[in-house]
């Protein structure tokens, strides 16, 4: 069985998200950290909201533009963060030659990740919606079934993203860790968290156009404004979507077998 | 699920080459170990021992040349024998914030390893490690967590164990009493050892066979004691000197 196989164990994944929890528990503040950051973001961009929308036109006066998108860009962020620290931990730790030397599969490592990165989105973001909730009046959760789309979506990119990282770590190793941290950024401009397509140059669109969450922040605008959901957007999102997730898990599978070559997973480290 | 016939070699490595980019770390050698022998790798810094063992674990794939394991291909079938194997060395560490009983439990589960509590309680009263169970990891001695790295090594009653510097940081007194450990390990589930350790004592009581490598290559394969006598040394650090400094061919060609 290579690398590539499809066999699992439900056993196996339990045991990586025991340990990622083991180590979140450990410190009451890496779980505080996972609540904080959020909601400074919330509180800037929700009295940014409230400003423009004394002073600005309509699209400005819409309810809670700029908290949704804060909100729907951090589900996105925090879901690729969370996916890759806990990746990290096992870098800074130099366990990862032991999880490797294990039975452990590439494919139950990454379902693991997956599952963390929602249990940690999950610990940060709920406590946000509902301050935001608390202080500006809009209620994330009401949105119902397209919360449940946008947030599919905009994690399944936040996953084909953290894998890409994991594949790249394991190859470059930590001299690729601030990949970890600052990738996302090129999706903030690019996939038009705050503002129309539109406004983009006609070339960039194009580009907006191939990343799926461009779809999602789009959507929810159409939400919030013209109170439409927009189906369509979300299935091409999700088309989008598959085709990034397969893109990293083989880009993910190549710099895995690149690293078996280079001898770069029992060291880890440099 | 690969049942090696019972003359099959624990490990067999044959014609094995490894090199990064320029550089060759493993230069043709070809070893076997027979099921329950322990076999100990000497060589000095840059001789190729870790890239040999990682080769073996898997974790390397070979520039050219085969690594089997318990039957299976390495890195191509390991899945069908890393549940079979283990490895303890100094280029890992288990995450110190855990604790004892936390990273023993996790690895145990990993390794699908029946009535997990029992085996960790087994394994702690083995590596006089009980008192610290519950304690991070992280707070513990360097020799205690050396401890701890060895019982992770032993949690699965491996039948092919890879030891790179297994008494590393130990004192006297427990380096000793973990060799004893191994050896009953050895000698109790039929394990095949292979130990990497710049400790010749420790090579000399626990290994029947010594594989010494220099730049790559096997410089000479041979049991302690006939090693001891072709060299006419009294210790197998002088024999190791010998080989490290070129004596070995000095000798040969003055006979």
């Amino acid at each position: 069985m290579s690398d590539t196989g499809f066999d699992f164990s439900v056993n196996r994944i339990t045991a990586m998200v025991r340990r990622y929890m083991y180590l979140l528990l450990s410190s009451w503040p890496r779980v505080l950290d996972l609540i904080y950051w959020p909601t400074v973001q919330m509180l800037m961009w929700g009295f940014l909201q409230l400003y423009v929308a004394q002073n600005g036109g309509p699209f400005a006066r819409a309810t809670g533009v700029f908290i949704g998108a804060v909100l729907l860009w951090d589900i996105l962020f925090r879901g690729q963060l969370g996916f890759s620290i806990s990746f990290l931990e096992e870098m800074w730790s130099r366990n990862l030659g032991n999880l490797m030397m294990s039975p452990l599969r590439p494919v139950e490592f990454v379902a693991s990740l997956m599952i963390m990165s929602i249990v940690r989105l999950l610990i940060g973001m709920i406590p946000v919606t509902l301050l935001a909730l608390a202080f500006f009046g809009f209620n994330l959760w009401a949105l119902g079934f397209a919360l449940v789309a946008f947030f599919v979506n905009l994690l399944l990119t936040s996953w084909a993203i953290g894998i890409f990282v994991a594949g790249m770590l394991l190859r470059h190793g930590m001299g690729a860790e601030s990949m970890a941290w600052t990738i996302m950024f090129l999706f903030l401009p690019l996939t038009c968290v705050y503002y129309p397509v539109t406004v983009l140059p006609v070339w960039l669109q194009y580009v907006a156009w191939s990343l799926p969450p461009t779809y999602i922040f789009e959507g929810m605008r159409a939400l919030l404004i013209e109170h439409v959901f927009r189906a369509d957007l979300m299935l091409e999102a999700l088309a989008f979507n598959v085709v990034l997730f397969a893109a990293a898990s083989f880009a993910f599978l190549k710099l895995l077998a690149s690293a078996r070559v280079q001898g770069s997973l029992l060291q880890g480290g440099e | 699920m690969i049942l090696p016939h019972p003359d099959t070699p624990a490990v067999a490595v044959e014609n094995l080459v490894k090199r990064y980019k320029t550089v060759t770390a493993v230069d043709g050698i070809s070893f076997r170990l027979a099921p329950g022998s322990i076999t100990g790798l000497l060589g000095g810094n840059g001789a190729g021992k870790t890239t040999t063992i990682a080769t073996i674990m898997g974790l390397v794939a070979p520039t050219s040349g085969t690594v089997t394991v318990l039957g299976a291909r390495m890195p191509e079938q390991r899945y069908d024998v890393l549940h079979r194997m283990n490895f303890e060395s100094p280029y890992v560490a288990l995450p110190l914030r855990l604790t004892v009983r936390q990273n023993l439990s996790v690895f145990a589960q990993l390794y699908a390893v029946a009535d997990i509590d029992k085996r960790i309680a087994e394994l702690a009263a083995d590596l006089d490690l009980t008192e610290f169970l519950d304690r991070d990891t992280g707070k513990l001695s360097a020799g205690q967590k050396t401890r701890v790295s060895l019982a992770k090594a032993l949690l699965n009653r491996p039948e092919v164990l890879l030891l790179d510097e297994p008494t590393a940081s130990l004192d006297p007194d427990t380096a000793d009493w973990v060799r004893s450990r191994l050896e009953h390990h050895r000698v109790t589930h039929g394990a095949t050892v292979l130990l990497a350790s710049h400790n010749m004592t420790e090579v000399e009581r626990l290994c029947e066979r010594v594989i010494i490598m220099k730049t790559g290559r096997i410089e000479d394969d041979d049991s302690p004691q006939r090693l001891l006598a072709r060299y006419g040394r009294e210790t197998l650090e002088e024999v190791f000197l010998d080989v490290a400094r070129g004596q070995k061919k000095h000798r040969e060609a003055a006979q």
